[in-house]
């Protein structure tokens, strides 16, 4: 990877994308780095568009990932993974969970949503790897889990090890109970799990 | 984060410019600081109001937590307020007279400009305010310095006893960074000395203090010239020098890392001989500034020989993949080929209202009824403007919904004589600006219907509280304010006034059917609660019956996010008429049993949802 590590975390309002970037964040900052978060989230909690830059490194100045520069996309629903692909650079990876969140003017008849976005995604020709973190939440139990799954999902995609984000994702459950905090940590090996095993398929 | 509070000094954290700002508020001893929410402004006093040892208030619009701040700085305490862009449009009144009485106690005002335009109806350069009230700007570039420079205009503002700007862009204020925070200093006030010649601005006294605030401008200008806010990196390409400022300073370094920089943080006055002498060191200057040519062309007018909009773009965000090409051109360079695929042709994903958005019946309602002009406002309501409902037909600014429908009604040519005007406008929005129009609107005898959605909250900033719903800042109870006795008081008829559920369509239908035809001012007030905020409880989930589902779409045509389709069909009328059909279902996960869907239901296809495990509710969207 190059000095600054480029990862856009992309999704709809209210699905946790920019908590999730944050705690990005958090691990690098945990391991000495600058980093900048920033989102084009104009009104995010009614359901729009979310994309989150998270740029760490030596130095980082500007915030914005320029088009083309992205390691890795972290996709919280198909067709957002499928609007952010300029962003990723020659040989950047996309990890995206499977969900399909139908908008309303989709449903009025105005815009089609696409059969395939993975398909859409592959003819690009750049890396992807999907999974379906909602269901692995849920069958954990709690659909609330699907963004720690989220976070597993990119854990061997990062410059550092898979445990530095892991801390950073219990601590933020710390205060509610073992119980919670062992959950989260299912949740975040079962992501992890389900890329390796996507990657594993594709190889 | 509040978590932020109890940090030791020196220890390093990742703020937002908002959150940053807030610290800096709290290290400076600041004794009271007031805003209207505005994004991206409104985290800083949500933040601040997490802080101990101060007062922190929502006024009712920024005019307003304006004067609560001048008032506090001319008792001598030090006063903080903060706005989005457009907020300083309300509030200048009062700024381009404060410069002239200057302060006592340090005055920071925090203008957030949304450049991009993310959540806003224009954009605008703040920048000029420095100009035009006479008063000191400072930029940050990042959080560090948004910490920084507010501590920094303190300082400043108690030495020339003058206000100063902190001008912010989403930028910086949505920007988390790191952030080395330090200690708080606790300022004691100095008291309120009366001074009828400072203070009371009347001619003769206004008069005498022109020539001190010209005065200013100069001593000013002199200490931006050796500021160390302002300052140049020499580079070693010499073939472009940059003068920039705020967030465009990161994108020009990252973009031309070895070129010569002057970087502007003290940017107004402008320190002109700081440009005479970085241009001195380079074969051309380009000036990077978001939004408007505003240094380019002071500098063109100082005979300094600058590039500026001539090739950079005057709308809209600057950042390296803008600069880089602009740049190349200028050189005559052909810049690497990017690797970046093509971006794919997509659906758009507007904002939506909430699943169960009380405003929902609303617009569902006025996008039944037929000959209605519908003057809108500022809120998450703007959004009826959209799909499904295309019910609001102007939204300019805060308030105007109210003064707009009154001069459509005066002003309706004839192609308009049987249409009715209908304002709609939000709870926080009305007393923001919209009362005023509304006693407008009485006194001049308008004849249009006001649709007052009272949500109990300032919405679409994040449910912040207001005079509406009986809470403060910090959640604690606060006097509320009755609406149907304040549109009276006003001077509307009282059996002109409604209250009533926005949940309730039939009664919603008859209400506005019955107002609009009424020729007089009405006031319809809906009363029930933001779905975000804690007011609102939950009722049980619904379910479509598929064997009842007819395809009729009507449920569609709420607008509610909850609704998806499973199929599309057609159908031949007994007319001859072809028809789409949309059979629906509703996501139960996320639905919290409004009711909306079910009434305008043909075939009572909508029932209580009975889960077969227990729901789990999710936050925001429907998981497909």
């Amino acid at each position: 990877m190059s000095a600054t590590t480029n990862i856009l975390v992309v999704g709809i309002g209210g699905q946790g994308v920019m908590t999730a970037t944050e705690i990005l964040a958090e691990a690098a900052i945990a391991l000495g780095h600058d980093a900048k978060k920033t989102e084009v989230a104009g009104m995010a909690q009614r359901g729009g568009v979310v994309s989150s830059h998270l740029r760490f490194g030596e130095r980082v100045l500007s915030p914005q990932i320029t088009p083309g520069s992205a390691d890795v996309l972290l996709g919280f629903e198909s067709a957002e993974a499928m609007r952010w692909q300029h962003m990723l650079k020659k040989g950047g990876i996309t990890l995206m969970n499977t969900a399909r969140l139908v908008p309303p003017v989709v449903e009025l008849g105005l815009f089609d949503y696409p059969d395939d976005p993975l398909a859409e995604i592959r003819k690009t020709g750049n890396k992807v790897v999907a999974f379906d973190a909602t269901t692995i939440a849920q069958e954990l139990g709690d659909i609330r889990l699907g963004n720690t799954v989220m976070l597993g999902a990119i854990a061997d995609h990062l410059p550092f090890g898979a445990e530095v984000l892991l801390d950073c994702v219990l601590k933020r459950f710390a205060r509610k109970g073992e119980k919670l905090v062992e959950l989260n940590r299912r949740a975040f090996e079962a992501g992890r799990a389900a890329v390796g095993a996507a990657e594993a398929a594709l190889a | 984060m509040a978590a932020v509070m109890p940090a030791p000094a020196a220890s390093r954290h990742l703020l937002s410019g908002n959150e940053a700002v807030a610290r800096a508020v709290w290290e400076a001893g600041v004794k009271v600081a007031a805003a209207y929410p505005g994004t991206p402004s409104t985290e800083m006093l949500e933040e601040i109001a997490t802080y101990p040892d101060l007062y922190a208030e929502w006024s009712v619009n920024e005019k307003v937590s304006l004067e609560v701040a001048i008032g506090a700085a001319y008792a001598g305490s030090r006063a903080f307020c903060c706005m989005k862009h457009v907020g300083m449009n309300v509030a200048s009144d009062a700024l381009m007279t404060l410069t002239l009485t200057g302060v006592s106690g340090g005055l920071v005002i925090a203008i957030a400009d949304d450049v991009g335009l993310s959540s806003s109806q224009n954009e605008q350069d703040s920048r000029y305010w420095g100009r035009f009230a006479h008063v000191p700007v400072f930029e940050p570039a990042d959080s560090q310095e948004a910490y920084a420079m507010t501590l920094d205009a303190f300082a400043l503002s108690e030495q020339f006893q003058v206000p100063v700007i902190l001008r912010m862009t989403t930028r910086i204020n949505h920007v988390k960074s790191i952030v080395t925070v330090g200690e708080r200093v606790p300022h004691t006030g100095a008291g309120f000395r009366k001074d009828p010649a400072r203070y009371v601005m009347v001619p003769g006294n206004a008069g005498k203090r022109i020539p001190l605030m010209f005065q200013r401008d100069r001593d000013l200008r002199a200490l931006a010239e050796t500021s160390p806010l302002n300052f140049i990196e020499p580079g070693s390409d010499r073939r472009v020098g940059f003068i920039t400022s705020g967030p465009a300073y990161m994108h020009v370094k990252e973009a031309f890392p070895n070129a010569p920089v002057l970087k502007l943080g003290f940017s107004c006055p402008a320190p002109f001989e700081k440009c005479r002498e970085l241009a001195a060191l380079v074969d051309q200057v380009v000036v990077v500034e978001e939004v408007e040519p505003l240094l380019e062309t002071e500098l063109k007018a100082q005979g300094i020989a600058v590039i500026g909009k001539d090739i950079l773009p005057l709308q809209g965000e600057l950042s390296p993949a803008v600069l880089r090409p602009a740049i190349a051109r200028l050189l005559g360079e052909v810049l690497p080929e990017s690797e970046a695929t093509a971006a794919l042709q997509l659906f758009p994903r507007p904002p939506t209202m909430c699943v169960a958005c009380p405003h929902l019946g609303v617009y569902y309602t006025l996008s039944q009824v037929r000959n209605l002009n519908i003057s809108g406002d500022i809120g998450c309501y703007t959004l009826g403007a959209g799909h499904p409902w295309q019910a609001m037909d102007t939204c300019v600014s805060m308030g105007a919904s109210m003064g707009i429908a009154l001069g459509m009604d005066k002003g309706r040519g004839e192609s308009d004589k049987d249409k009715r005007v209908v304002a709609v406008i939000g709870d926080s929005t009305f007393l923001h600006m919209g009362m005023q129009g509304l006693l407008d609107m009485v006194y001049n005898k308008g004849n249009v219907t006001v649709l007052l959605l009272d949500n109990r909250a300032v919405g679409m900033t994040g449910g912040q509280d207001n005079p509406g719903n009986g809470r403060d800042i910090h959640g604690d109870e606060a006097p509320r304010i009755d609406f149907a006795k304040l549109v009276s008081a006003l001077g509307v008829k009282d059996e002109r006034i409604h209250v009533v559920n926005p949940y309730e369509l039939p009664v919603l239908f008859k209400t506005i059917r019955e107002e609009v035809k009424v020729p007089d001012v009405s006031v319809i007030i809906t009363d029930q609660p933001c779905v975000l905020i804690k007011d609102y409880h939950k009722l049980k989930p619904y379910a479509v019956d598929e064997d009842k589902c007819t395809g009729c779409g009507n449920c569609i045509d709420v607008g509610c996010p909850a609704i998806h389709v499973t199929r599309r069909g057609k159908e031949v009328k007994a007319s001859g008429r072809e028809v789409d059909l949309a059979f629906v279902r509703i996501e139960s996960s996320v639905c919290t049993g409004c009711g909306l869907c079910l009434q305008p239901c043909a075939p009572k296809a909508i029932e209580h949802y009975v889960p077969s495990a227990p729901i789990q509710f999710v936050k925001g969207g429907c998981l497909a």
